[in-house]
């Protein structure tokens, strides 16, 4: 029986049949999804870690202790996770563990497009990358039996294509291996398992050796093939990229490699001296290129198609066009001459939605004139226009760092850090920590919306439920920051703008290091949703003042404005904002 | 090689993501091979969503090539616009007359584009286009969030395949209370002869 399943799915699927039994995550576009499937089959145990850095050291600890595991993050959480990566490298593990690492290129919803297998090579372990949803599942098993037969930590790559895209799965009638009879034992094995240098130098050269013994393996498993064709041209490719190319070169000779590190080397030579010319397509670095290159052999690749962005067999197609790698079909060209005067259309960037408390906190911000040292979340989207009210984000939880700092620096400006509840959780509290130590009189806003709402509304540790939806302890953000030391906290309501700012002109007066907490849940999460307010045509004035919340129900008409009331949730807010009372709210 | 390609366009918050599942099902249940992929913004709603479905007897790319969609669904106006590119000329467009002016409209920067530059964008591109009052039919049934298996509904009188693969798969994919609700919005789409 098949099953549609998206990349995520079946990786979870796989790695549920294939007997793991311990999975940690942190949430990350476009990887969430692995951790929320892999939850839901009986026998595991999946959690929200509070970052990548920890959910790595989870499933090592996991993975030492005999068991299988599978730990899942977004490209850049391997940033966060590279220094756990880089040490399980070196110990080994006695069970299997697989990092499901989801890269972005194209940046969907990323702040870097990082190309993600340049850490196999960097930390010496081998890297598969699955081309669709069957191949996700399957390469989970031989992803989980290459980490225990070659004792490394194996990484599993997908790209946004593959993790968010769905294709038929094999559904297997055999369920996973029954749960192991004796229970997992921890060996107590120091020379293997305690990184000091005497024994780190023991370790590298048995890596080295591994990925010897690996490249050996690469060259004849099935994972990696040659596809036979036309041998006029040969096609290197992976991943998603590998079925664009299809559907670009029907009838080329393929390379198609499933494991993108260590690389076969006689394979790939087999591969060349069949073919006429060698051709890379691959996405973001010529990662195989530059590999090939120092082979001898040589090749198409950066030359002909971009370094940057993500490919789409219409990308592919035009590139091997413009490098005479294929002829035009005469559709094609009269298409391409008939799109080329497509009309500009006004674009749609992402905004907050109607509703979202976050709102109410950049109005006050930006009526304040502070500057807004801004993290990753929903709340990155106040940058925009008409909000216009965070002036930095580069990565998770460098807001107070970033704050701190600008703030050391000596500018006239008053410095305001924001950070949202998970991303405080995930690495905002050693930088907290760090202003309280180095003293700036900075304020930090926690914007609680009380779920990691992004991703998709998960849990973390405030939430008090668990990823597989036990009740747990929450960790109070209030006490938490009073307890590290801050004397001036404050939680206040973003829906009640006039306290809103008298309390945030209170903490920037005060001068001393202070947090306000901006509780209101996020409303998508609880679907809460009030009476839409309605305008009075007759008392508008068309001044544009609510229109400046940048909210998506207000709409322009002709000489008023209007609220449509299938987009409204109701908050309230152009209520309070509309200078001439013309907004009116029945109370429900 | 037999293969049917479509794109959905629309806005998040509007059951794109829902109604594209549905269709990619429906392709399994007909029997042929199915990809499909999907790219929302980073917002839960008010962002551009895009959403391909393909099927076929042997379908590669999750992805179609440009100037290669059979049908193009677009459930808000703006958003139907922006695909002209994608479509063969042989191609079908509904288009749902539902406008959601992205924020710079509001703020005065941009216009939203008439009804009839659309159209003509469109028809541009495709051979036929039909505009389908979609969002006042969910309306008048009682919840606008069906929008989108109105418009299904209408694809299907297009597409064809048994009506009741299009309903098993409703039936399967829709929370058991809202199951009576999306079959009369289907079947309320189906009966809408486009023009």
């Amino acid at each position: 029986m098949k099953k549609l399943m998206t990349g995520n799915e079946a990786i979870a699927y796989g790695a549920y049949l294939n007997g793991v039994r311990v999975g940690a995550a942190y949430p990350g576009t476009p990887s969430t999804e692995i951790m929320e499937n892999f939850s839901k089959y009986p026998g595991v145990h999946a959690e929200w870690a509070p970052n990548e850095k920890v959910a790595l050291d989870v499933g090592i600890g996991a993975a030492y202790a005999g068991s299988r595991a599978l730990v899942s993050m977004k490209h850049v959480g391997l940033n966060v996770a590279a220094d756990s990566l880089f040490y399980a490298v070196y110990t080994g593990l006695k069970g299997g563990l697989v990092i499901a690492c989801a890269d972005d290129p194209g940046m969907h919803s990323s702040q870097n497009e990082q190309d993600n297998r340049n850490y196999a090579k960097f930390a010496k372990l081998p890297m598969l990358e699955p081309s669709d949803s069957e191949e996700c599942k399957q390469f989970m098993g031989i992803a989980l039996e290459m980490s225990e037969e070659f004792d490394t930590p194996v990484l599993l790559r997908t790209v946004t294509r593959i993790s968010h895209s769905s294709s038929p799965v094999e559904i297997s009638e055999d369920g996973p291996p029954p749960p192991p009879e004796v229970p997992p034992f921890y060996e107590r094995n120091p020379i293997k398992y305690v990184m000091v240098p005497a024994n780190a130098r023991l370790r590298h050269p048995v890596v080295e050796q591994k990925i010897k013994k690996l490249e050996a393996y690469a060259e004849t498993h099935p994972i990696n093939r040659i596809e036979p064709g036309d041998e006029s041209l040969g096609i290197v490719a992976a991943g998603s990229v590998y079925q664009y190319a299809r559907e670009v070169f029907p009838n080329a000779t393929f390379l198609k490699l499933g494991m993108v590190y260590p690389l076969p080397q006689k394979l790939i030579q087999e591969f060349a001296s069949r073919v006429k010319t060698v051709v890379v397509i691959e996405e973001l670095d010529p990662f195989f290129e530059e590999h090939i290159r120092l082979m001898g052999i040589e090749v198409k690749g950066k030359d002909v198609f971009p370094m940057i962005g993500e490919f789409s067999p219409s990308l592919i197609q035009q590139c091997a066009l413009n490098a005479g790698l294929i002829t035009a079909p005469a559709a094609k060209a009269e298409a391409a001459a008939a799109t080329s005067t497509v009309t500009q259309l006004p674009v749609r960037p992402p905004i907050l939605c109607p509703g979202c408390g976050h709102r109410g906190m950049f109005h006050v911000l930006r009526e304040a004139g502070v500057l807004v040292l801004g993290d990753i979340g929903c709340y990155t989207l106040g940058f925009a226009p008409p909000l216009s009210a965070m002036h930095t984000c580069g990565c998770m939880g460098a807001s107070i760092g970033v704050a701190h700092g600008v703030a050391k620096a000596g500018v006239q400006d008053r410095v305001v850090a924001v950070i949202g509840d998970s991303t405080f959780f995930h690495s905002g509290i050693h930088p907290l920590i760090n202003v309280l130590y180095n003293e700036s009189n900075i304020t930090i806003i926690i914007a609680d919306n009380s779920v990691t709402a992004m991703t998709g509304h998960q849990q973390h540790p405030g939430t008090g439920i668990t990823l597989q939806k036990k009740t747990t302890n929450a960790v109070d953000l209030e006490k938490l920051v009073r307890s590290i030391g801050f004397s001036l906290v404050d939680v206040v309501d973003p829906y009640d703008l006039e306290k809103y700012e008298q309390v945030l002109e209170d903490h920037l007066q005060n001068g001393k290091p202070s947090v306000i907490i901006s509780k209101r849940p996020c409303v998508l999460y609880t679907k809460e949703k009030r009476t839409p307010p309605r305008v009075d045509p007759d008392e508008c004035t068309n001044c544009g003042t609510c229109l400046d919340l940048g909210c998506s129900p207000l709409m322009q008409e002709e000489d008023n404005v209007s609220i449509d009331p299938l987009l409204c949730n109701g908050c309230g807010l152009c209520v309070q904002v509309c200078p001439v009372g013309a907004i009116v709210q029945e109370v429900s | 090689m037999k293969k049917v390609d479509f794109l959905m366009a629309g806005v998040g918050g509007q059951g794109t993501i829902l109604a594209s599942n549905i269709l990619a099902e429906v392709g399994l249940e007909l029997g042929y091979d199915v990809k499909k992929a999907e790219i929302h913004g980073m917002a839960q709603r008010g962002g551009t969503v895009e959403s391909h479905i393909r099927w076929g007897d042997k379908v590669y790319s999750p992805v179609a090539i440009q100037g290669n969609t059979d049908y193009l669904l677009g459930f808000e106006m703006l958003e139907a616009g922006r695909w002209p590119a994608y479509v063969n000329k042989d191609a079908v467009v509904i288009v749902n007359r539902y406008r959601i002016p992205p924020p710079a409209v509001n703020l005065g920067k941009a216009s939203y584009p008439q009804e009839e530059e659309i159209d003509s964008l469109l028809k541009s591109a495709a051979s036929r286009v039909f505009w389908v009052n979609a969002t006042e039919i969910a309306k008048d049934l009682g919840n606008p969030a069906v929008v989108g298996v109105v418009l299904l509904g209408v694809l299907s009188g297009l597409v064809g395949g048994e009506e009741n693969a299009w309903l098993n798969v409703i039936k399967r994919m829709v929370p058991e209370r809202f199951v009576e609700l999306n079959m009369k919005a289907f079947r309320v789409g189906r009966q809408i002869q486009p023009s």
